[in-house]
């Protein structure tokens, strides 16, 4: 037997064990449509939250391009020495633009914002240092490079103090990584829940089946034959219980978008909530069928393994 | 075709099932078993056809033996075995054709060749007009036949019937006994388990009798008889 032969003999094999499997899930409606759900549900939640993470951090990358370094200089340092450190700082990669503020500007600019400018004009001499303020490119805009930036900028010998305007940043980040951490945990959990519960469906049918399989295993059939079926099954399951899960997560994130948009306009906001999209879908239906495969591989093996001699 | 040497079968440690079983088979002979219920005639089948294992001996079966295949190779001897068994085992929800196909199709025949040795089979046990049914909708005999077909249908060089004839009328089990005949005629070695002493009497062939998992043979019946007489006048 040539092997072209046997790769055609192999994919028939797998056509009909694949059409056949549909065929019997499609048979029996309800009961398929109650797991499929219950699968559905079970990857719709950390599913969900995933999305929902995904739009929190997006949301937080909108608001750190506002991320801004103070420098504040040494009273020593002239203004010409703080302009030259101006342009220099320019050359940097991670520096987008430095703008100086001198300490009369800070002076004025501190007069109009707070509107105690009677106090300040009784003060003889002006108690601001010079201010540089640097605006890191958007591309370094982490957590972890601002504070890298921040770091560096800390050594420079004019410097004095050097404050990054946006400490709440990297709480939000770290917040997220708590809740990332979490949903993992969840997905996992509720991963496992669609294993048991695939694995579960599959043992049923291999015990309602165990005739037919002591039949066919009377007249020669390989546990590969005997096993595909049900593998199959098992990742029509996985794949379908995605396809409700996708479903749900899209109904869910459209209905949470509808306040989440009008609440992003009252801030002159273009935020709106994204779902899942193609990739994810993709992502998810791989979840399922990977799991949906190795639940029904356990169930069936374990059939396979019980009724051997 | 089939070589017992030696071979005991205990099901469990103070039940001796076979004990110490010794025949052989010619290639293209054929054969019945017989003997009382519980003699081990389903044992001796089972045996043959690698459904269990023996406690001890040595079973060769077309020139294969047993001890040295693996559990992953067993499926591979049972594709040139024809079983069939009281209850024709049939799929209730594949049709007679289906049914039949199944071992061609576990062999992974190609969609042709299925066709053509499915509906040969079928018209060789005068089943062709019923390929669409569902076994459901066929007499005991008929689904006999279909149980036989499927056995046949890969070509198997070995047939063996347990009791394939138990839930006949006598006209049908004649009817399939001459079937196993026609099988043998053109070369498969046949042996059927069976209770049904004047049927097989009529056939000439050679009858294995079993007796509490012993090979019995006529001499010794004989003698066991005499016995057995001598005694039941000692008692009286
Ligand atoms: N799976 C089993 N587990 C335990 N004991 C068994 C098993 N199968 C058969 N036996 C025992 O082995 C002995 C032989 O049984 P076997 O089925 O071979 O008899 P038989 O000749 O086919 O009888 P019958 O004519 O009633 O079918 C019996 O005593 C039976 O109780
Ligand atoms: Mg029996």
């Amino acid at each position: 037997m040539s092997l072209s032969d046997r790769w055609h003999k192999l994919l028939e094999r797998h056509a009909h064990a694949s059409v056949s499997s549909l065929g019997r899930l499609w048979r029996t409606p309800f009961a398929t449509m109650l797991t499929l759900l219950v699968i559905g549900v079970a990857l719709a939640l950390p599913a969900c939250l995933y999305v929902l993470l995904g739009n929190v951090q997006s949301f937080g990358q909108g608001w750190d391009k506002g991320a801004q370094i103070s420098l504040f200089l040494k009273v020593s340092v002239s203004q010409a020495t703080a302009q030259d450190l101006a342009s220099q700082l320019k050359q940097r990669d991670d520096v987008a633009n430095v703008t100086y503020i001198s300490p009369q500007d800070g002076l004025k600019k501190f007069q109009a914002q707070t509107g105690i400018g009677d106090i300040v004009e009784d003060l003889h001499s002006n108690p601001l240092p010079a201010v540089l303020e640097v605006q890191p490119t958007l591309s370094v805009q982490t957590p972890k490079s601002i504070e890298a930036l921040l770091t560096d900028l800390k050594r420079l010998p004019q410097v004095d103090i050097a404050e990054l305007d946006m400490q709440w940043l990297k709480r939000l980040y770290t917040i997220i990584e708590v809740i990332r951490r979490g949903v993992w945990a969840l997905a996992a959990l509720l991963g496992l829940a669609v294993l048991l519960v695939i694995g579960n469906t599959i043992r049923l049918s291999t015990q309602n089946r165990r005739q037919e399989i002591e039949i066919i295993k009377l007249i020669g059939a390989t546990n590969s034959f005997i096993r595909r079926p049900f593998l199959y099954s098992g990742m029509y399951y996985g794949l379908f219980g995605a396809i409700i899960a996708w479903i749900l997560v899209s109904i869910t994130i459209s209905w949470l978008n509808v306040p989440v948009v009008q609440l992003a306009k009252l801030y002159s906001s273009q935020f709106s909530l994204h779902g899942l999209g193609f990739l994810g879908g993709v992502k998810l239906a791989c979840v399922g069928i990977v799991l949906g495969f190795f639940g029904s591989w356990f169930s069936v093996n374990r059939h396979l393994r019980a009724n051997e001699l | 075709m089939i070589d017992f040497d030696n071979v005991s079968m205990r099901y469990d440690p103070n039940h001796t099932a076979l004990s110490n079983l010794t025949f052989h088979m010619a290639k293209g002979e054929m054969a019945f078993l017989t003997g009382h219920s519980g003699a081990g005639k389903s044992t001796l089948l089972k045996l043959a056809a690698l459904l269990e294992r023996p406690t001890n001996g040595k079973i060769v079966v077309n020139g294969c033996n047993y001890k040295r295949v693996s559990r992953r190779k067993i499926p591979y001897i049972r594709r040139n075995i024809g079983l069939i068994f009281q209850n024709p085992h049939l799929l209730p929800e594949l049709t007679v054709f289906d049914n039949v196909a199944l071992p061609l199709v576990i062999h992974g025949f190609s969609h042709q060749e299925i066709q053509k040795r499915v509906r040969a089979a079928l018209d060789k046990v005068s089943l062709g007009n019923k390929e669409r049914c569902y076994p459901k909708g066929l007499s005991g005999g008929e689904q006999q036949r279909v149980g036989i077909a499927r056995a046949v249908v890969n070509r198997p060089a070995l047939l063996l019937a347990d009791e394939p004839t138990g839930n006949l009328d006598p006209d049908l089990s004649a009817e399939i006994m001459n079937l196993f005949q026609e099988f043998n005629e053109v070369g498969v070695t046949v042996l059927v388990a069976s209770h049904d002493l004047p049927l097989i009497a009529s056939m000439r062939h050679r009858i294995i009798t079993l007796k509490q998992g012993r090979l019995f043979d006529a001499g010794a019946q004989l003698q066991w008889q005499a016995n057995h007489v001598q005694e039941e006048g000692v008692l009286v």
